[in-house]
This record gives C-alpha cells, structure tokens and sequence, in this order.
C-alpha cells in the first residue's frame, strides 16, 4: 500500500531547514531508498517515495513556518541537480502507475505556483548541477532559476531524443506558456538531450539568472532575502502542527475523523460519506489558530485529500466514487464565513487555497463523480463544490416515506463564487454555465438560502432531482451503467467534458500535455519490446516504427 | 590576416583551403596561445627546449626534433591516414561502411565524448604548471615539457574534430575547454582526476605512469569509432600518449632504484634522512593515482557506454582482436557487488558494463609496469613489492562509492578508514615531505639525489645534453 503522510523527521531524500525568512529543501536522493524494489534513484532522480516528501514538506512550510518568505529548491549533491523521475522505475512501472505518479507530481508542482502566487511563499530554484528532465521541469515550477555557471552544468528536457516519451511534468507546457520562450527555440531545446549552459541558457529564457560556482550559495542568499521581503506573511507568528492524520483502513472501507469511505468491490464503486463540522465552528482568526488542524476546513481538506490520494494509488478498479455530505449546513456555511471573514490572516487563506487544491484534486481524478443530495446533507457552500464537482448529481426530491428526517437542501455562500476556482481559472459555477453569467448572479442572489430540490433543479445546481419513489432505481441504475462502461473512454471523456471554457498553463498540463504523454506512454515506440523507454540502459538502441500517426 | 597556415599549423587535413576550420581557428588560436601563457607552464617563454615536433604523419614527419621556444610550438592537426573500405566494427552498424560525416542522430553523443577527451589534455597542463621549478634533471624538464606540448596538440586534435564537424555548437564547446581550469571552483575540468593538483615530481611520474594510461585506453577505446575523422585522429595521438607513459614509467622505475640503492647502501628501509623516497611512500602515491584513475572509467553500470557502443562510436580496447559478436546484446559479464560487509559478484549485460570492460583491461596493463618496478627490486635482493590496491579501495564513482576497503579490499567502518587512510594514502606530511626534496637541478647531467639518471638521452643525445636552454 501506498503511504503518503510523513514528516520532516522521516525524510529519506529531503532536508529541509530554515533561516529565518528563508527555507532552503535541498535535495538528497538516496539511491536504494525507492518505494519500489527493481531500481536505484541515481544522480537525485526521484521516485514516487521522494515527491510525497517534496508534497509533505511544501504544504508543512505552509501550515508550520507562517514567517518563511522565500525557500530555496536546491540538490545536496555535488555538481548533480536533478535527473528528473527515474527511467528504470518509468520503464518497469504499469501504465496506471506511470499516469498516477505524474499526475501527482503535477499536481506537487502547482502546489508550489499556488505557494508563490497566493501565500506569499515565493519559490526559487537554484540549479547547482545538472538538471534533466523532471529536474529542470522542478525548476520550472518556481519563480525565479538561478544557474551555476561553470562550463558544464546544463538545463535540458531531453526525453524526446533519449526516451521517446515527453516531459509530462509540465516541462513543455511552462517552457512557452510560462517562460515564453519562443518556440523554435523550445523546439530546438526539446530536442537536444545535452540541454543549455550557462549563457545560452540565460538568452534563451531557460534560467532568469547565472552565478559562478563561488558565489552560487551568495547570489541564491540574495535573491531568497529579495523575494522574501516582498512577502504578506507575518514575522513572529506561530505555525500550527500538522498531526498525523488518524485513520483505521479496513478491507471495505477508511475511515478518517470527518471522512469515511466505504467500498463496494463488486459494484465498483466507493461512497465517501463526508461530515460537517460537529458544532459550530470558531468565528476569529485566534480561535481558529487555536483549534490547528483540528479546525474543521482544514481537518476535513487533510483528510479527504489523503483519501483521494490513498483511492488513486491503491484502489485503481474503484472506478465510480460516491460523493455524500452530512450535518448541519449553518455549521458548513459559519466554517466558510470564518474563512472569508479572516481572510487577511495567514492561516485563514491557507486554509482556503488548501481547500482549493483538494478539489482541484478531485476534479482532476479518473473516477466518475456522482454526488448523492439527501436529507441530512450538507451541500452547503464549500461542500457544494464537491456536487458542482461531480460529473452528475442526482437530488431527493422531498424526504423519503416514514422519515421525519426534512427534505435535502443545498446553500450557496460566498465560497461558490471565486475562492475555490478549478484549474481552468474559473469557479465551478462559471464553468458550469459558460457564457451565461446571469445563471450565475442567480444563484449568487440565493446565497444564504436553503434550495430545495426544485429550485436547486430550476437553477441548473443539480442533474436530476427523483422523489422518495423513484430514487432508489434511478441511482442504482444510474451507478451500474456506469461502472459497465470502459474506464478508459469514462476517463477520456470526462475529462473533456469537466473543464469548459478558457485555458490555463494547469489545464493545458492536465488536458493537452498529459493526455499526449498517457498516449506516447502507450505506444511501442516508448513501451514496446523494443521502444526507447524500455530498452534505456541496456544500450540497445530502440527500432521505430516509423509511420506518422 | 594572411598567415600561411600550412606553415605555422602543420596538418594534414587541407587546411589551408578549409573555409569553415580557418574561420573556426582564426578566433581560438589566439585564444589558445593566450591559454598557454596564462595557465600553461610557469615563466618559460624564453626557454628554448629540444622538443619533438610532428609535421607529417609519414616515418620522417611525425618526430622532428630541434631546441625551440615552447610558445612558438608548431601545434599541427594530424589524422592518420583513412584506411580503405573500413567498416565499424561492433555495435548495431557492425559491418557499415565507417562514417566520415557526423551521423545527425549521434550527433550530441560524440560531441560530449570528444568533450569530455578533449577536457582532460589542457587540463593535465595546468595541473603540472608549476613543476618547471622544482625539475630533478635538464633531461626530466625537457620531458615535462614535451609532454605539455603535446598535450596541447592533443586539445588540438579534439578541437580540430569540433570545429571540422559540429558547427557553432562546436566552436562553442571548442572555447569553453579554454574556459574550464584545472581545479577552477567555478568552472572545474569534467573529471575530478583533472582537478587534483600536480605539484611534485612523484606525484608527476604517477600521473603520467596512471592518467596518461587512462588517456591510452580511452584514446584506444574511441580509435575504433565508427566516425572515420574520430578514430583517425585517435590512432594518432596514441603514438604521443606512448611517449607519456614512458615518461610515467621510466620515472617510477628511476626513483625505486634510487630508493633501492639508498636501501642497501644504508641497509635501511628508512631512506628519508638520506633523501630518498621510501618504498612506502611510493606505495602510497600508487594508491592514491591508481584509485583516482579508475574512477575517471565511470560506473560499472553505465547506460551512456552502453550506447556509446550500440551507437558504433566507441568500443573495446582492440576490438577487433576479441573473439565474439561484437553486438553483445545477448552477452553477459560478472561484476562486483557489494553484499553487507563483503564483495560478492552478480552477472549483468555486457553492455552497460563497458566501463568495467575498460577499467580491467587498464588494470591488467598498470600490472605489467609495477611488475618491472618489482623485478627491479628483485635484483637488490630486497623483499618488498609494490602492488595495485583493490578496486573497491578509495574510490568515489561506482559501485564502491559509499563503502570503504583496505588496499586489499576487506570492507571496514567509517572509523576505521578516518585512523588508518594514512596508513595507504599519503598523508600531508607525506606529500611535504616528497615536497622538501623537490630542489631545483639544471646543470646539465645532474640528477636530484632522491632519483637514478636514465639509461640513454632523448634522440641519441648524451644525457649531459643542454635538454633546455635558459635565457
């Protein structure tokens, strides 16, 4: 089973220490510490094991170090960067592996964007060795990449001429929609496996900034202290602990404080049963610090994060995922006004991005997401991100016969409109009614109410709303076609139909970049007998097949 | 300009009338020439030394001798002459005709593997920039400085190859082998062996005996490339790397006897008050150079050998001498591993193991000189010998990276190898100590007391002759 919490005090290939406004994690990859066995992470290439450590220690520098500015992304080891994801791990990992592994590194990569773009945790790269591939595509990922200069180092993204694959870790995506480097020269670049040094590198965009091998510690000293005085993030504040998150996993089902979800192998499909705040949560910035991570969005955010992780990784044939709520709405729609309301305290906003990103998380699995609305729910506010999520939901109209339990509602709040936006850039809603932004000013003018099924329906909130008679047959229906289709074209079709609207440098990575690298990871060119992913390190050379798809 | 560069740069590769190479050189000459003055060997622009010069690549061409001031060094470009309806030999185009353009999808390849030659030739310059002062005999300057020159011509030879077949990228890389230094923090030489210093004449005499002899089995490995221009200009620098291994070699052999001598003299192995180098301290420098140098054949797993063989662009030493298919895809070899507190061996293709493939053949031929040292020994009917250590001994590149071994290859602690390095390494006392005895003698067949003259001079010469001429 895969395990994805960890902690500093249990780094294998990270270190991680911090000088007052500025946190350096150098990297320090240890060749037979791989999650797997079959393979050793040479030259600082990473695994799986070693980006789980890069996520824990992004989101720990977060929650834990409120007066960290800048950190510093640098290698531990002499003259070596990054190598990037390791080929033999690539080349002996099942498709699925190799989509899960990248779509989490993806996903560990805009974390850190977000980090710099919204918390005030500026990120820089400082690139004291090689850096190939997944390397240079970490670099890529932060704000600002410092270069040694010393005749030999080199940025470079060679997997098309060494391993006919692409570099899916968002490396093409950011080299001309980020960097704006022009695209003849991105072409050229991604073709050349040796990369650029030093003054070229500099020219063509592929690095902000060059220092020669004695002043490579001062220039990135420098830099940090510049990037860090331009932080909001307070001094003097104390971080909150991220304690491990408890949970008991059974053979049907994993069960987390406000989380639980349930499996039904046969049926192939998994419920998660999500709970509300148990009482009404602290209003103040310092009541919230006080709870921690105990504090109801953040504890929830944790523990369905680790969730969909743990389901992703470990329980692939899971292919439909059942999303319920329950609680008390005015208890979900408080937690959504403490946020807002303490929007300018670090840890409020941190908790709202965290938030974000979980459903971001979400939006971007491979499951079918059906949200399930019945009576006792709480779809309210943030929580009704999670029905605006899911590909179909389906809502009881009225309460089921001998139940004194009152009809399923759902409630907008401000969180529906602009903190909790997907990947494309805009909220939920505004994908949802793409080109018609007075459905959404609609159901802005509701928020604070309960909607019952009908009006949830007229809005366009919900898919389907069946009474007390029909409900039964109509879901299961609904879930059994669904886990009869094929999980591939479920997938490919999803994902198209789940982020309308406008582009972003992280849809482009999840939709145009990925997609084509899930592609090129079928073919034989890459993974046959005799492609190039296969074959790399033995010194046979790879035999093509040379026709033009 | 008009400069007759058939004259000043002897060659034969036409280049007088080569558009691109004269382009090419006309800027890194110039930048070479400053190169040489700036970190080549210190304050000797006015010695006149009696140096070999190739001006043709025919019997009477390659070794031209005369006294001349090293700056004015005639440089040349020579490739040995095309050998007819040569095919590449191995790999997965054994049995092609030999390129003589660079292939367009292995271009990047040997770039960095004529890069990475080319790297170490200026490099082991300014590592022994600053010998001149402290030479033993007029007779070991003058072999210095041959060799210097030549090492100079060997950076040629790689830079000839960069500007002739690999465009601007070439020129660019052709300039940066001016840009990296020896021991430079900020822009060190590649390998790490070409950033140890060079600062005595022991340790002169390993590095010539151990890295040149890297320089031979690399320069034999790539002469058997499948790119024509390539191993040409290999076969032709080997003549030259020959010369540095005699040097390496006659030197060791000259100090053992010395030591020898002072042995049975004073019937003592304590030589050092009578200023000799001690068997031990020699033993050490072994340790120490031929440690280094096995790092500088990389991993024992390699994947860039690997396809630098597949590719058809660097083979085995002698390849065409070893009986097999020459493709290797279905061939396995036995390599060392190291299992908890002992090295076991496990079987793995022979492809990604050409470096070790290499690495032994090295080996072997580093043997053959120490057994002469020991036979030499022999003859003062004394018992001691001088031995290689265990691969597994010093090293920081492989599979031995993160173990440490005694020169016998048992494996022990961390603690154990910090109290006892100097037992096998030498020692900072050990290197001052070789440093005490490194005074200058010039006076023409004089030798420093701590090493034997040589048998013979250079090219007939007597050995009293004025080798180097100062002004």
């Amino acid at each position: 089973m895969i395990e994805f919490s960890t902690h500093p005090d249990h780094y294998k290939h990270w270190q991680l220490s911090i000088d007052d406004r500025v946190a350096t994690l150098a990297l320090d990859v240890r060749e037979d510490g791989g999650i797997e066995p079959g393979y050793d992470l040479k030259l600082n290439s990473y695994d799986l094991g070693v980006d789980i450590e890069l996520y824990d220690a992004v989101q720990r520098l977060r929650f834990e170090h409120p007066d960290v500015g800048a950190v510093i992304i640098t290698s531990a080891k002499d003259r070596v960067f990054c190598a990037g994801a390791n080929i033999s791990m690539l080349a002996q990992s099942a498709h699925g592996a190799k989509v899960n592994f990248c779509k989490f590194t993806n996903e560990t990569r805009n974390g850190i964007e977000d980090a710099s773009a919204h918390s005030g945790q500026r990120y820089l790269c400082v690139i004291n060795g090689t850096a190939a591939g997944g390397g240079y595509e970490l670099a890529l990922a932060t704000d600002h990449i410092i270069l040694v200069d010393d005749g030999a180092s080199a940025v470079s993204l060679p997997e098309v001429p060494l391993l006919a694959v692409l570099p899916g870790t968002g490396g093409l995506t950011r080299v001309v929609d980020k960097r704006h480097v022009r695209r003849d020269r991105a072409d050229f670049f991604c073709t050349t496996g040796e990369g650029m040094r030093g003054k070229r590198a500099l020219e063509w965009d592929l690095v902000d900034e060059l220092a020669p091998r004695s002043r490579l510690t001062e220039a990135a000293g420098t830099r940090a202290a510049a990037l860090a005085a331009q932080t909001d993030r307070p001094t003097g504040a104390q971080g909150i602990s991220l304690t491990p998150l408890q949970r008991d996993i059974g053979d049907g089902e994993i069960a987390y404080r406000h989380v639980t979800v349930t499996f039904d192998r046969a049926g192939r499909t998994a419920t998660f049963r999500l709970r509300g705040p148990d009482g009404p949560p602290p209003q103040d910035a310092a009541a919230i610090h006080a709870e921690g991570d105990r504090f109801w969005p953040l504890a929830f955010a944790r523990e369905l994060d680790d969730a969909i992780l743990h389901l992703r990784f470990n329980e692939p044939e899971l292919g439909t995922w059942i999303l319920t709520t329950s609680g008390d709405g005015d208890h979900v729609a408080a937690a959504d006004s403490a946020l807002l309301a303490n929007g300018s305290d670090w840890l409020a906003r941190e908790i709202t991005l965290y938030f974000k990103r979980t459903l971001k998380r979400l939006d971007v699995s491979s499951r079918s997401l059906i949200a399930l609305i019945e009576p006792g729910s709480c779809f309210t506010g943030s929580l009704l991100e999670l029905a605006l999520a899911a590909d179909r939901s389906y809502m009881l109209d009225g309460a089921f016969e001998g139940s004194n339990v009152a009809p399923a509602t759902v409630r907008p709040t401000a969180m529906n409109f602009g903190p909790l936006p997907m990947c494309n850039g805009l909220t939920r809603l505004e994908s949802r009614f793409l080109n018609d932004s007075s459905k959404v000013a609609e159901i802005e003018a509701e928020t604070g109410n309960d909607l019952d099924a009908k009006a949830a329906e007229e809005l366009g909130l919900v898919t389907f709303i069946p009474d007390d008679i029909d409900w039964e047959d109509e879901v299961r229906i609904a879930i059994e076609a669904r886990a009869s289709f094929s999980p591939d074209a479920l997938t490919a079709m999803e994902a198209n139909l789940r982020f309308a609207g406008p582009e972003t440098i992280e849809s482009k990575i999840f939709a145009r970049l990925t997609a084509w690298q899930n592609w090129v990871f079928q073919r034989p060119n890459a993974v046959g007998e005799g492609g190039a992913l296969k074959l790399y390190g033995t010194g046979k050379q790879p035999d093509f097949d040379r026709k033009r798809v | 300009m008009n400069i007759d560069y058939n004259e000043t740069i002897p060659n034969n590769v036409g280049l007088a009338d080569d558009r691109r190479l004269l382009r090419a050189l006309e800027r890194w000459q110039p930048a070479y020439l400053q190169w040489w003055n700036d970190v080549g060997p210190v304050e000797t622009s006015d010695f006149e030394v009696y140096l070999r010069t190739a001006i043709s690549v025919d019997a009477n061409g390659w070794a031209h001798y005369g006294h001349l001031r090293m700056p004015e060094y005639r440089w040349g470009i020579f490739l040995t002459p095309p050998e007819e309806n040569r095919q590449i030999a191995f790999g997965q185009h054994k049995g092609e005709p030999v390129w003589n353009d660079v292939p367009g999808e292995y271009r990047t390849e040997l770039r960095r593997l004529i890069v990475t030659q080319g790297d170490t030739e200026p490099a082991s310059v300014e590592q022994q920039r600053d010998l001149g002062r402290t030479c033993p005999s007029l007779y070991d300057l003058r072999n210095l400085f041959q060799v210097n020159v030549e090492e100079g011509r060997h950076l040629w030879a790689m830079v000839y190859l960069l500007h002739a077949h690999f465009g601007r990228d070439g020129r660019e890389e052709a300039d940066e082998m001016l840009e990296r230094h020896a021991g430079d923090p900020d822009k060190p030489r590649i390998l790490e062996a070409f950033n140890e210093s060079t600062d005595d004449w022991l340790s002169f005499f390993m590095f010539t005996y151990f890295q040149d002899r890297d320089g031979k089995f690399q320069l034999a490995a790539l002469a058997e490339s499948g790119f024509d221009p390539l191993s040409r200009t290999c076969r032709f620098m080997l003549t030259e790397e020959a010369h540095h291994m005699f040097v390496g070699e006659s030197g060791i052999m000259r100090v053992v006897k010395r030591t020898c001598e002072l042995m049975r003299e004073h019937d003592s192995e304590d030589v050092r008050p009578h200023g000799g180098i001690d068997l031990g301290t020699i033993q050490k420098f072994i340790n120490f150079h031929y440690s280094i140098c096995l790092d500088l054949f990389g991993s024992e797993r390699s994947t860039n050998a690997a396809n630098y063989y597949s590719m058809g662009l660097k083979g085995r030493y002698q390849e065409t001498k070893i009986d097999d298919d020459h493709v290797l895809t279905d061939a396995h070899v036995i390599v060392p591993r190291v299992e908890g507190d002992h090295i076991a061996t496990e079987e793995m293709a022979a492809l990604p193991a050409m470096n070790l493939k290499l690495r032994e053949d090295f080996a072997m031929d580093s043997q053959r000189g120490l057994n002469r040292f020991n036979k030499a020994i022999r003859e003062y009917g004394l018992d001691v010998e001088l031995t290689l250590p265990d691969p597994a001994f010093n090293r920081n590149i492989g599979i031995f990276r993160d173990i440490n071994a005694t020169p016998e290859g048992r494996l022990i602690s961390d603690d154990e190898w910090q109290t006892r390095k100097y037992d096998w390494l030498p020692s900072p006392d050990d290197y001052a100590f070789v440093r005490s005895l490194m005074v200058p003698v010039i006076e023409p067949g004089k030798m420093a007391g701590w090493i034997s003259p040589p048998k013979r001079g250079i090219h007939g010469k007597p050995i009293d002759y004025d080798y180097v001429l100062f002004h």
